[in-house]
């Protein structure tokens, strides 16, 4: 009789968090791979077969698209983890008990306004005739208007301030971890700021950092808005050619076998990170 | 002074504000090559403080620290060959033994082929021989602790500072220890600076015990002189067990002052080296359990002895450490040490009783 | 009891259900931003209190997005333009074909009304009917670029970084116009069509140092136009009229090889629930002094008699500011779209995209 009702509340408990798995994200996904697997040769006529991949191998855009988007992902996460580590110090370390608190709030409030807002905040703040510019110009450090928009490096930024926030809470939460004794203990042996950062600190973060890395590569990787309307003309990036397969291009097939193809992606890169890293998936995201 | 002589550590004047807060007080002392110096006192008194100051971690407000005889003050923690051991150890997780033993060596760059030697070595001065390469989390508390030490010890600091290091062991585990650091204070023949608030591990381990009180040393001595010859009443109170009785002297007369307690019990006390004490004066008195005999009371009192009838409130049995707690005639428990031989002339709950002990025993301060 | 309790549960549901039915009926609309606006969706309701009018704005690829994935379900009217229809119902089935005897067509301008018809007639069914017309062109900057006139000025280096396009396949059929090509008569071969794009493709390519920005939608562009950061770009009319009234130096610009002109048009969900509001819907926007309204919200001309003159007077003024009668009389009306050449403009424009070029 225990032992059922035992059973009964587990199997409660598990419910939604199978149901979810499952309606969410098993069934969607199983769906997108028939849905890429299918080959359109007529009107309302479909065959089975590998042809969306086999064009997306054979088509450079595609492929350079979405190696494209993965190195700038990549330089993202990177320059995330960059700003983000001092910052997450400061505020699990340095920062007292009750700035801690408004200091986490401060690096909320870009997540309280849209995507869309945020990038024409930039766009505001950066076009020609924008904030930036016209201060330059009023200061006599330019001659002529410059437009900073439109360039990769603005993708850059805009990427990095929308996504830094989701390397510093994991990175604030494992530091917060730390006892500052292990950081006295680090210079008390003997070793130097560098040492104790590069033997302690980071070693000691490096659950925080690796998930922290995933969640923005993974963010980066997949945002749309921000790449679209900040970047140039140049600037494409992988998740815009799957919404024109979709969208534009009535091509569901393709726009599926992409979007599965992002996914294998990124799912790579993550993999490549843990192994260069020695981390596993368990240990990062049981810590941080 | 000679060169030989120059103290490990000397501390001079040394004191630590943090805003209004005077954490540490005018603190000087110095620790002689080479012996075991414990600094005990409540938790909030500033030992701890003065323990990072040493480390480096803190700047003194004023005052003069010298290690080797040479000024530390400019001197960052990294650079200072004082090692600590900390509170929890601060082993780092992420580090296996050896590298845990080989950091710090690293640190200074030596070489890969001494390093070895050098992590082998210390590894068997602390009996543990094997457990280069397992985990810091694979360890027992006991070996966690022997590895701390092997951390700092592999260094071959001046000073080795240990915060309160047993305090996280259980109880058996913390005896054994006691005794072990002692050992490897004697192998290593390094001056260790031990922080507790744990009298016990104070007065069994060390050469020197300094108690500290609200910033200040109240007294530096061996554990015995602190014990059997307190200088202030804090001392006499913190240090072991005691009964206490606050009066007043009523007379002063030939070494002895009689004190008239507030309950109105008259006890002698004999006035000790460098304390004055005069008529009308209000003391406290502090009595240590093991001077008190207690007798069953037809046997009768010696003379010039303090003496006081009660009767048993109860028999704390601890084996060789057992003892009574006897109500007093004013309704105050005091309490004295027996021994309890399990025959029919042990004391028991409702007899009445005659307390008596000498009057050097007597501990009387002026408050 | 505890099956009463069900069975008292289910019959309420089911008179809530039938309730809601029997007293309000809902239009849902799919349709373009600004073409129902709250005044007129008013209007509608109070004439017609049992139907409540629910609208989702969208765009062409959205709208057949949408009803692809239901099959045609979830709303009650649509409004694709014109040359969207027969390709997406051939290949998805979406629409349903229209009851003409339910929609007053006697007011529509029989020329439209008939273009629609033959683009959108599928076994003798008729799917769509005209709602209102507009073109897609150019814009100047008078002060600035007097005699900018055609698609290929966009790529004039005196222009250099002070133009802008919409990377879409309008730019890409205006171009192929400007080059001499009819793109839309090589609908019919898509090898030749293919040839144009790729001959278009190498112009654009080349012309991607000279513009600006590619903008995404009306409010970039008209930032950049006002802030005299570009000084003409490709754009729809009504956006023009709009930055008209702000600033009477930025006017429409019919390019010499003629504007594309579109007609937004009516057409039913295959699964849609409410037919008849849906004809009224149809019937009422078509009255003339609600034809005011509606042209007052979205810029462009009723396809109804004398639609010109039902436009409030400054949308009108920006019109005559902008056409001659030669320049209605050259208008290119867009082509039903084939099968697969959405596909074909699709890499097209991604190659454009991708190219690296200033």
């Amino acid at each position: 009789m225990q032992s059922d009702i035992k059973r009964l509340s587990l199997i409660l408990l598990f419910a939604p968090f199978a149901l979810w798995i499952f309606l969410l994200i098993a069934l969607p996904h199983i769906g997108m791979v028939i849905l890429s697997l299918r080959e359109k040769v007529a009107p309302r006529v479909y065959e089975f077969g590998f042809g969306n991949y086999i064009d997306f191998i054979q088509e450079p855009i595609y492929w350079n698209t979405l190696l494209r988007t993965g190195s700038m992902s990549i330089l993202v996460t990177f320059l995330a983890l960059l700003i983000g580590f001092p910052i997450a110090y400061y505020i699990a370390k340095i920062a007292g008990n009750r700035s801690k608190g408004a200091l986490f709030l401060l690096c909320l409030i870009p997540l309280w306004v849209s995507d869309l807002i945020r990038a024409f905040g930039w766009i505001l703040l950066l076009r020609e005739t924008g904030v930036a510019s016209s201060f330059l110009l009023w200061t006599g450090a330019i001659n002529e208007p410059i437009e900073f928009l439109y360039n990769d490096v603005t993708v850059v930024v805009g990427l990095v301030y929308t996504v830094i926030l989701f390397m510093i809470v994991p990175l604030v939460s494992t530091l917060d971890g730390m006892d500052d004794a292990m950081v006295e203990a680090g210079y008390n042996l003997g070793g130097s700021g560098f040492t104790v950062l590069r033997r302690i600190i980071i070693p000691y973060a490096m659950p925080g950092i690796v998930s922290g890395c995933i969640v923005v590569f993974m963010l980066t990787a997949g945002s749309y808005l921000t790449p679209i309307l900040l970047g140039g003309k140049n600037s494409s990036w992988f998740t815009e050619q799957i919404y024109d397969q979709f969208i534009t291009r009535f091509n569901w097939e393709s726009g599926a076998a992409f979007g599965f193809l992002l996914l294998a992606f990124t799912s790579l890169v993550v993999w490549l990170g843990l192994k260069l890293t020695g981390q596993t998936l368990a240990n990062t995201v049981a810590k941080s | 002074m000679t060169v030989t002589d120059t103290p490990d550590l000397e501390c001079t004047a040394v004191c630590k504000d943090f805003g209004q807060v005077r954490a540490v007080d005018n603190v000087s002392f110095q620790i002689p090559k080479g012996s075991f110096f414990s600094i005990l006192g409540p938790s909030g008194c500033g030992k701890t403080t003065l323990m990072r100051m040493i480390a480096g971690f803190e700047d003194p407000s004023s005052g003069d620290i010298e290690i080797k005889g040479k000024s530390v003050l400019n001197t960052p923690p990294n650079k200072r060959n004082v090692k600590m051991v900390f509170q929890h150890l601060a082993l780092f997780p992420m580090m296996n033994v050896y590298e845990n033993i080989a950091y710090g060596l690293r640190c200074v760059g030596t070489d890969k082929a001494t390093i070895d030697q050098k992590v082998k070595d210390v590894l068997e001065r602390i009996a543990l021989p094997d457990v280069g390469n397992r985990e810091v989390h694979q360890l027992s508390g006991g070996q966690k602790q022997r590895i701390a030490i092997a951390r700092c010890m592999v260094l071959d600091p001046d000073v080795l500072l240990l915060d309160e290091p047993l305090g996280a062991l259980d109880l058996k585990l913390r005896e054994a220890m006691k005794i072990e650091l002692k050992l490897l204070q004697h192998q290593f023949n390094t001056t260790f600076i031990y922080i507790t608030h744990d009298q016990s591990e104070a007065l069994v381990m060390s050469d020197h015990v300094a108690i500290m009180n609200e910033g200040r040393f109240e007294q530096i001595g061996r554990p015995e002189e602190l014990y059997h010859a307190p200088k202030t009443a804090f001392v006499a109170g913190f240090v072991g067990d005691s009964n206490r009785w606050s009066g007043k002297v009523s007379a002063v007369e030939g070494g002895k002052a009689k004190v008239t307690t507030d309950a109105g019990l008259q006890m002698l006390c004999q006035k000790r080296d460098g304390s004055d004490l005069s008529a009308g004066q209000s003391v406290n008195i502090y009595v240590r359990p093991e001077f008190i005999s207690a007798k069953r009371a037809d046997t009768g009192a010696a003379g010039d002895l303090n003496a006081i009838r009660g009767k048993v409130d109860s028999v704390l049995f601890n084996g060789a450490n057992s003892r009574v707690l006897v109500r007093g005639p004013s309704g105050e428990l005091i309490e004295a040490d027996v021994v309890v031989t399990g025959s029919d002339s042990d004391l028991r709950a409702g007899d009445d009783v005659a307390l008596s002990w000498s009057d050097q025993q007597t501990m009387c301060f002026a408050t | 009891m505890k099956r009463n309790f069900k069975i008292t549960g289910l019959v309420a549901a089911m008179m809530l259900t039938t309730a809601s039915y029997a007293q309000a009926e809902t239009l849902r609309l799919l349709t373009w931003g600004s073409y129902a606006p709250d005044e007129l969706v008013q209007k509608f309701e109070e004439r017609y209190p049992d139907i409540t009018v629910e609208v989702t704005f969208s765009n062409n690829e959205e709208m057949i997005a949408k009803l692809r994935a239901t099959g045609g379900a979830g709303f009650d009217l649509a409004q694709p333009s014109h040359d969207r229809i027969a390709a997406a119902q051939l290949e998805y089935d979406i629409y349903k074909p229209l009851d003409l005897s339910k929609i007053d067509t006697s007011v529509m301008e029989s020329s439209h009304l008939e273009g629609v018809k033959a683009n959108t007639t599928i076994d003798g069914e008729v799917y769509a009917v005209p709602h209102q017309w507009g073109t897609s062109g150019l814009m100047k900057n008078k002060a600035e670029a007097p005699d900018f006139a055609g698609w290929d000025d966009l790529c004039d280096p005196q222009y250099a970084g002070k133009t802008s396009m919409r990377l879409k396949r309008t730019i890409l059929l205006g171009t192929a116009f400007s080059m001499g090509h009819d793109p839309f008569a090589a609908y019919d071969d898509l090898d030749k069509y293919q040839e144009i794009l790729d001959e278009v493709a190498d112009k654009l390519i080349e012309c991607k140092a000279n513009i600006k920005a590619y903008w995404q939608g009306g409010d970039d562009l008209s930032a950049m136009m006002l802030s005299g950061e570009i000084v003409a770009s490709e754009t729809w009319d009504s956006t023009a009229y709009k930055l008209f009234a702000q600033n009477p130096d930025i006017v429409f610009v019919p390019p010499e090889t003629g504007a594309l002109a579109w007609i937004d048009t009516f057409a039913l969900p295959r699964k849609g629930k409410a037919d008849d509001a849906a004809y009224k819907w149809i019937n009422f926007v078509l009255e003339p002094e609600n034809v005011s309204i509606m042209s007052g919200s979205t810029g462009a001309i009723a396809a109804v008699k004398g639609g010109l003159d039902l436009l409030p007077e400054d949308k009108r003024n920006a019109v005559t500011a902008a056409f001659t009668d030669e320049d209605i009389a050259n208008l290119k009306f867009f082509a039903n779209i084939p099968p697969g050449v959405e596909d074909m403009e699709g890499k097209t424009l991604e190659r454009i995209k991708a190219a690296t070029g200033g």
